[in-house]
C-alpha cells in the first residue's frame, strides 16, 4: 500500500536521508546507517512504528521533528491511483464515501452524480450537514474521508501546477466555513444543556476546535498526497523545504514561525542562562587565598599541601539596551529583549529603551515581572515612542538617548543597540555614538538585515559601525545566540 | 540477550501490563533500542515518565535496574570504577613482613580483588538480565560526558591496570535529559532518539485510569479534558503528568464528582506552581463569553 515495487526501500530511504540533509538536519553516517539498519527491523505496513523509528535514528533534536515530518509525509505518504488529480481519481473517493454514508444509515448518497461539474458527488449543503455531523461525532473515518471528498470539490487541483499546495488549502477551507460550523456545535450544545457551567463550555469548545484542527490537518495531508503524486517526491519535498526554527528570519517570518519562535526561545534562555552560569562558576582560578590555606594548613601539622584560593568573582557587565521597535525590526526587538531580560542575572543590570523616532526606556516594564513575554508585550502596546510621524529617525531617538541618559553611561556599560539603520534619510547624528562609545565599555551594533543589504538605500549602519565595537548580521534565534554567548 | 521482544506491539501490551502506558513511539524505540543493541536517549519535559519508562521496562523484563543519577562533579571514580585505596594500603601493609617480589604484589593489588565497581561498571558486568538508567545525563558537565562514550558504543570499559572489560550482554541502557543544555553530537549520535511528551487527550486519560484508582470514567475524562486546556495557554510551566496524577488524588479525595469553576479555582494550585500561571489559568476559566473566537 505504501511504496510501489518498482521503489527499492533503500533508494527511497537515501533520497529520504539526502532530503533530510537539505533541509537542514545534520544527519550523520553513522545515524544513516543506523536508520538502514532499523527498517530491517520494523515493517514498511506499521507506518506509525516505522516513522518513529526512522526519527529515533535520524532526528537527535526535538525541534527538527517538523522539518522531518514533513520531508517523512512527502517521502513515504500513501500513494496510488486514487491520488491523481483528475478524473481517474474521483470514483473511488465517492464510493468511499457514499460506504460511509450508508454506515451511517442516514442514505445521503443519493447524491452522487447529481453535483454540478465534473460528477461531484455532494451538494455544498449535503456537505456541510457532513461536516457537521463528523465534528459532532469526532468520528475518525468519516473525518478522513470527508476531507477526501472535500479537497476533490473545493480545492480546484489542476495537475502540473508547481504550487505548495497552501493555495488549495486556502480555498478548500474557505468553502467549509469552519468557524461557521463550530458557531453551530457550540449552540447546539449550550442548547441541550441550558446549565452548563463556564468551565464545561470552555471544554466542549476545545474539544470541538481540536477535532477542526485535526480535520484541517486530514485537509492538508490529503492535498499534499494529490500534489506528491502529480509532481514526484523531489520536486515536492524542495517547495516544502523551510528553514529549522533557528534559522528562521525574524524579519520575514510568517505568523505560525513566529508562534515556533516564541515556543523556542523559552528552553533557548533557559540552556544559556544555564551554560553561562556553568562557565562562570568553572572559569580560572583566582588568586592564592591566604589566610584559608594556612588554616588548611593545620591539619597537616603546618605544611601547606592545600592552597586554596580566592573565587574569582568575573565582573558582570551593565547593559543598556536601545532597540528600534519600528513595524520592520519590530520582531527582532522583542526577541533580543526577551533573551536579555531571560538572561539578567548574568549582568548586573539591565536598562532597556526603545524608540521609533522618540525613545522611552522601558526598563519599569520589566521590573519585578515574572512573565517576560507579558512585560515585551506592554512595550510593544504602551511605550511612548512616536515623536513626529512614526517612522524611524535614529538620528533624533539617539539625541534624546544622549540628552537625556548620556550621563549615566558609564565605563562599565555594554551599549547594544538594536535596528536596521534605515533612517528615512534623516541625520544620522553619528557623533553621538562616538560620544557613547569613548564613554562607555563596549558598543555593540545588531542588524536583523543580512549583510549584503547595508549600506543600501536609506540603511546608514556603515555610518554608525565605524564607532562601534562590533557590528553584527542578528537574523535568526543561531545567531542571537551566539551574540549573546560572547557578550557575557 | 538481544530479542527480549517479538514485535512492537508485545511491547505496547507488555508495558501496559506493569502500568506503564506506551505510545507508537514510545513502544517502538524501545523495541527497536533491543533490536539494535542501542542506548535511548529520552528527552522531554519534566514529569512525563521518562524516568519511568526504565523503571517499567525494567520491571516488565524481570531485569535489575542500575541507576546512575548524573550531577554537577560527576567523574569516572563515581560512574565507573575506583580502586579500594583503603583495602590495597593494607595490603601492602600486610605484604610488609613477607618477601615477595614487588611485582607480584603489583599484580595482586590491581586485581578484581580491589576494584569498587560503579554503576557503569556493575551494568556490563551483571550475569543477571540489567537495564542501565543513566538519569539526567545533561547534567554533567560536557567534559564529563566523554566517559559514557565508550560503554555506550561497545558496551566496554577499559581499566589501565586491568585491560578492557567487556560486557557479558548487552543490557538495555536509558539517558534521561531535561535538556537544559544541548548535549553533545558525540552522544546522541551513539544513541537512538526519544522524544516524550505531554500524553494526549486520550492517553492522559488511560494514565488516569490506572494510577488512581476507584476514579470515574467521568471524572478521569474531565481531568484530562481541563488539563489539555490549560496546556494549550502560555504558560511557565506545563502541568506534567505526576501533576494531573495529584490532582486527580485531590479531586478524589475531596469527594468530587464533576469539575466546576468552583472546583477548579480551589484546586488548580496542584497544577500550576507559579502564581502568574495560576492568575492566567484562572482567568481563562472564568471568560465564557468570548468562547468561539
Amino acid at each position: 500500500m505504501t511504496v510501489t515495487e518498482s521503489t527499492p526501500i533503500l533508494e527511497l530511504l537515501a533520497g529520504f536521508i539526502q532530503e533530510l540533509r537539505e533541509a537542514g538536519l545534520p544527519v550523520s553516517l553513522t545515524e544513516n546507517l543506523d536508520a538502514m539498519e532499523a527498517v530491517k527491523h520494523i515493517p514498511i505496513e506499521d507506518r506509525a512504528a516505522f516513522k518513529y523509528a526512522l526519527a529515533a535514528t535520524l532526528v537527535k533534536n526535538n525541534n527538527h521533528w517538523q522539518a522531518f515530518d514533513t520531508v517523512f509525509e512527502v517521502y513515504f505518504s500513501l500513494r496510488g491511483q486514487q491520488y491523481t488529480i483528475g478524473e481517474d481519481g474521483e470514483s473511488s473517493s465517492l464510493d468511499e464515501l457514499e460506504d460511509l454514508d450508508d454506515a451511517d444509515g442516514q442514505g445521503q448518497g443519493q447524491g452522487q452524480g447529481q453535483g454540478q461539474g465534473g460528477g461531484q458527488g455532494l451538494t455544498p449543503e449535503e456537505m456541510a450537514e457532513l461536516l457537521y455531523r463528523a465534528l459532532q461525532s469526532g468520528d475518525q473515518s468519516m473525518m478522513a474521508g470527508l476531507a477526501r471528498s472535500a479537497v476533490r470539490q473545493y480545492a480546484g487541483m489542476e495537475p502540473g501546477r508547481p504550487v505548495g499546495g497552501t493555495y488549495y488549502l486556502y480555498r478548500t477551507l474557505r468553502n467549509l466555513d469552519l468557524d461557521g460550523v463550530l458557531d453551530r456545535l457550540m449552540q447546539e450544545t449550550r442548547d441541550e444543556q441550558p446549565d452548563m457551567g463556564k468551565l464545561d463550555e470552555k471544554l466542549a469548545s476545545d474539544e470541538y476546535k481540536a477535532r477542526v484542527e485535526q480535520l484541517k490537518k486530514e485537509i492538508e495531508a490529503e492535498i499534499r498526497r494529490m500534489l506528491v503524486a502529480d509532481r514526484g517526491v523531489e520536486a515536492m519535498a524542495r517547495t516544502l523545504r523551510k528553514p529549522l526554527p533557528e534559522d528562521v528570519d525574524f524579519m520575514h517570518a510568517t505568523r505560525d514561525e513566529m508562534a515556533n519562535l516564541r515556543k523556542a526561545i523559552y528552553p533557548l534562555t533557559r540552556k544559556l542562562a544555564a551554560k553561562l552560569a556553568r562557565k562562570r562558576r568553572h572559569g580560572r582560578r583566582g588568586p592564592l587565598d591566604f589566610r584559608r590555606t594556612v588554616r588548611a594548613s593545620l591539619s597537616y601539622g603546618g605544611v601547606p599541601a592545600d592552597p586554596k584560593f580566592r573565587n574569582p568573582r568575573p565582573h558582570k557587565p551593565e547593559i543598556m539596551v536601545v532597540a528600534d521597535i519600528s513595524g520592520s525590526v519590530a520582531a527582532f526587538a522583542r526577541f533580543t529583549l526577551h533573551l536579555v531580560y531571560a538572561i539578567s542575572s548574568q549582568f548586573s543590570k539591565v536598562r532597556s529603551f526603545v524608540f521609533i523616532d522618540g525613545l522611552d526606556e522601558v526598563t519599569r516594564f520589566f521590573e519585578g515581572v515574572e512573565d517576560i513575554s507579558e512585560a515585551v508585550h506592554r512595550v510593544n502596546t504602551e511605550a511612548d515612542v512616536v515623536w513626529v510621524d512614526g517612522h524611524s529617525d535614529y538620528g533624533h531617538a539617539l539625541g534624546v538617548f544622549w540628552e537625556k541618559y548620556g550621563k549615566d553611561v558609564g565605563p562599565k556599560t555594554t551599549v547594544l543597540i538594536l535596528g536596521d539603520a534605515r533612517n528615512n534619510y534623516h541625520a544620522s547624528q553619528s557623533w553621538i555614538i562616538k560620544e557613547i562609545a569613548d564613554k562607555a565599555r563596549q558598543v555593540h551594533w545588531l542588524n536583523p538585515e543580512p549583510m549584503s543589504y547595508w549600506d543600501t538605500g536609506d540603511s546608514i549602519v556603515g555610518e554608525y559601525a565605524q564607532y562601534c565595537e562590533s557590528t553584527n548580521e542578528v537574523r535568526n534565534l543561531r545567531q542571537l545566540e551566539a551574540f549573546v554567548e560572547k557578550l557575557v | 540477550m538481544a530479542d527480549r521482544f517479538t514485535d512492537v506491539s508485545t511491547v505496547r501490551t507488555q508495558l501496559r501490563d506493569v502500568d506503564y502506558l506506551a505510545d507508537d513511539g514510545i513502544s517502538g524505540v524501545v523495541y527497536l533500542a533491543d533490536r539494535l543493541e542501542k542506548p535511548v536517549l529520552i528527552e522531554g519535559p519534566a514529569g512525563t515518565g521518562k524516568t519511568q519508562l526504565a523503571k517499567s521496562v525494567a520491571e516488565m523484563t524481570g531485569a535489575r535496574l542500575i541507576r546512575l543519577q548524573c550531577y554537577e562533579g560527576l567523574d569516572e571514580s563515581k560512574a565507573l570504577y575506583e580502586w579500594n585505596y583503603k583495602k590495597q594500603l593494607l595490603r601492602i601493609q600486610a605484604e610488609r613482613n613477607k618477601d615477595g617480589s614487588w611485582s607480584d604484589l603489583e599484580e595482586d593489588i590491581f586485581s578484581d580483588e580491589f576494584l569498587l565497581t560503579r554503576p557503569l561498571l556493575e551494568a556490563i558486568r551483571a550475569d543477571d538480565p540489567v537495564v542501565l538508567l543513566i538519569d539526567e545525563v545533561d547534567r554533567v558537565e560536557i567534559e564529563t560526558e566523554a566517559l559514557l562514550l565508550e560503554i555506550l558504543s561497545d558496551f566496554q570499559v577499559s581499566i589501565p591496570e586491568l585491560g578492557t572489560i567487556e560486557a557479558t550482554q548487552i543490557p538495555l541502557v536509558f539517558l534521561t535529559s531535561n535538556n537544559t543544555r544541548e548535549l553533545s553530537e558525540a552522544l546522541k549520535r551513539r544513541c537512538l532518539f526519544l522524544h516524550v511528551d505531554y500524553p494526549d487527550l486520550e492517553r492522559e486519560k488511560e494514565i488516569v485510569l490506572t494510577k488512581v484508582p476507584d476514579i470515574t470514567h467521568n471524572l478521569a475524562d474531565q481531568v484530562a479534558r481541563v488539563v489539555r486546556s490549560i496546556r494549550q495557554l502560555e504558560l511557565k510551566k506545563h502541568p506534567s503528568v505526576s501533576e494531573t496524577l495529584d490532582w486527580a488524588q485531590t479531586l478524589m479525595l475531596l469527594g468530587v464528582d464533576h469539575i466546576d469553576e468552583q472546583t477548579a479555582t480551589e484546586t488548580v494550585n496542584i497544577l500550576l506552581k507559579y502564581q502568574s500561571d495560576i492568575t492566567k489559568a484562572v482567568k481563562e476559566f472564568g471568560t465564557s463569553d468570548e468562547l468561539v473566537s
